[in-house]
C-alpha cells in the first residue's frame, strides 16, 4: 500500500449469475491497485454472485430483478455520482479483462472523456469471424468517423469514463441490447464527449463460453445496425446538462 | 333485431367502463377512449341510417367497410398507446430498481459503520466514499 494522492476510481462490474468467476475477479482488481473501489452490480442473479462478491471485498448493488448490462451500468454510474467518484471504469466480472490493463485504460482519460480498452488493436489474440466481424468493422468505421479518431473496437465492455461522460451517461444510457455500447457511445460523441482507445489484451473467460453461432452472429449484425441507426437520430444531451453537473461536483 | 343486439352490446360496454371507473379499476385517461367508442356505437345502433349517410359523404361504397376501417384504425391506435404506456412504466420501474439498489447499499454500509463504531467505542463516520465529498445525498435530478 503506497500513500495515495490520486483520486479513487470506481470499478463497476455488472454481474449476472457469475458466481464462479466474480470472487476471483474482484480480489484480483482490488490487489492490483489500492485506489480502486470495486462495485459489483448484481443484476438479479439467482446464484451466489452477490455473496461471492461481498466476501471478496466489493460493494454490491442488489438490483431486485434483471435489468441487463445497460441497466446495471446506469445504476453503477448513479452510485458513482452519488459518492462523488470522478473516474469510473467498467470491467467484466468474468475475468476476461486483465485488471493490470485498468490503469492503461484510465490513462486514456487524460485527454478524452471516454476511454475504450480495445481488443483488436494489435495486441492479444482476440479474434472473431463472419457476420459478427463485419458488424464490428462497420460499427467501428461509422463511429470512428463520428468521433474523428480511429476506433477499432466500439463494442468493448472495457470502458472508462470521467466526470463529463458520467453526466452524459446519466442523461442517456439505454438499457436495450447493444444500448450500453453502441447507442450510449454514439450519443455521447454527438453530445460533445471525446473518445480515445487503448489497446488491451483479452484473456480467456474464467466461466461461461463465448458463442460462435452464425445465425446469432447474423442477428447481431442486424441489431447492431438497427441500434446504430437509432443512435444517429437521437437528440444529443444538452451541453448545459454536462457542464452543470461538472461544476456541481 | 341486429340493431337491438348492437345497441345492447354498446350499452353493456359503456356500463362496464363506467362501473370500472367508479371502482377505480380504470384510470380516467384510458376510460375516455372507451367511453367515446361506446357512445359512438350506441348512436350508430340507434340510428343505423347514419352510417350510410357518412359512408356516402366520405365516398365509401359499402358502409360496413367504413365501420371496419375505423375499428381497425382505432384498435391500432389503442395497441400503440398501450405499448407506449408500458414502456414508460418499465422505465419508471427500472429507475426505482436502481434507486432501491443504491439505497440498500448505502444503508448496509451505514449499518456496518455503526456496528464498527459501537464495537470500538467511538463514532465512525462514513468512509467508504472517495475524497469525502458530501455527494451521497440524493440531490441529482437529471435522470428521469
Amino acid at each position: 500500500m503506497e500513500p495515495n494522492p490520486s483520486p479513487r476510481v470506481l470499478v463497476i462490474m455488472p454481474a449476472w449469475n457469475e458466481a464462479e468467476a466474480v470472487g476471483d475477479t474482484v480480489r484480483e482488481v482490488l490487489a492490483t491497485n489500492s485506489r480502486y473501489d470495486v462495485l459489483v452490480v448484481n443484476d438479479g442473479s439467482t446464484d451466489h454472485t452477490a455473496e461471492e462478491a461481498a466476501a471478496a471485498g466489493a460493494t454490491v448493488l442488489h438490483l431486485p430483478f434483471n435489468l441487463g448490462v445497460g441497466g446495471a451500468m446506469r445504476a453503477g454510474f448513479k452510485y458513482a455520482r452519488r459518492l462523488g467518484y470522478a473516474q469510473v471504469i467498467q470491467v467484466d466480472s468474468d475475468g476476461q479483462h486483465d485488471p493490470r490493463s485498468i490503469d492503461e485504460v484510465l490513462a486514456g482519460l487524460a485527454h478524452a472523456d471516454i476511454s475504450i480498452g480495445a481488443r483488436f488493436a494489435d495486441r492479444g489474440e482476440y479474434k472473431v469471424t463472419g457476420p459478427r466481424k463485419w458488424a464490428m468493422q462497420l460499427l467501428a468505421r461509422v463511429i470512428s468517423s463520428l468521433a474523428k479518431t480511429k476506433l477499432t473496437d466500439v463494442t468493448s465492455g472495457f470502458r472508462a469514463a470521467n466526470h463529463r461522460a458520467i453526466s452524459q451517461y446519466l442523461d442517456h444510457y439505454p438499457a436495450e441490447y447493444l444500448g450500453d455500447t453502441i447507442d450510449s457511445l454514439v450519443v455521447a460523441i454527438r453530445s460533445g464527449c471525446t473518445v480515445t482507445q487503448v489497446p488491451v489484451e483479452m484473456r480467456a473467460r474464467q466461466g461461461g463460453k463465448p458463442s460462435h453461432n452464425p445465425t446469432k452472429a447474423a442477428i447481431y449484425l442486424g441489431r447492431s445496425v438497427f441500434a446504430l441507426l437509432f443512435a444517429l437520430t437521437r437528440k444529443p444531451t444538452a451541453p448545459s446538462v454536462i457542464a452543470a453537473d461538472t461544476i456541481g461536483a | 333485431m341486429g340493431n337491438i343486439a348492437a345497441f345492447l352490446l354498446a350499452l353493456a360496454i359503456v356500463a362496464l367502463v363506467v362501473e370500472m371507473l367508479r371502482r377505480k379499476k380504470l384510470r380516467e385517461k384510458y376510460a375516455a377512449l372507451w367511453l367515446i367508442v361506446g357512445v359512438a356505437t350506441l348512436v350508430l345502433a340507434a340510428f343505423p341510417r347514419l352510417l350510410n349517410i357518412v359512408a356516402e359523404y366520405v365516398g365509401v361504397q359499402v358502409p360496413s367497410n367504413l365501420l371496419f376501417a375505423m375499428s381497425i384504425l382505432m384498435l391500432l391506435g389503442v395497441c400503440l398507446h398501450l405499448s407506449w404506456e408500458i414502456s414508460v412504466v418499465e422505465d419508471e420501474t427500472r429507475t426505482l430498481a436502481e434507486e432501491v439498489a443504491i439505497l440498500r447499499a448505502q444503508v448496509e454500509s451505514l449499518e456496518q459503520h455503526a456496528r464498527v463504531g459501537a464495537a470500538s467505542g467511538r463514532a465512525a463516520p462514513r468512509s467508504a466514499d472517495p475524497s469525502a465529498t458530501s455527494l451521497d445525498l440524493p440531490t441529482e435530478s437529471s435522470d428521469s
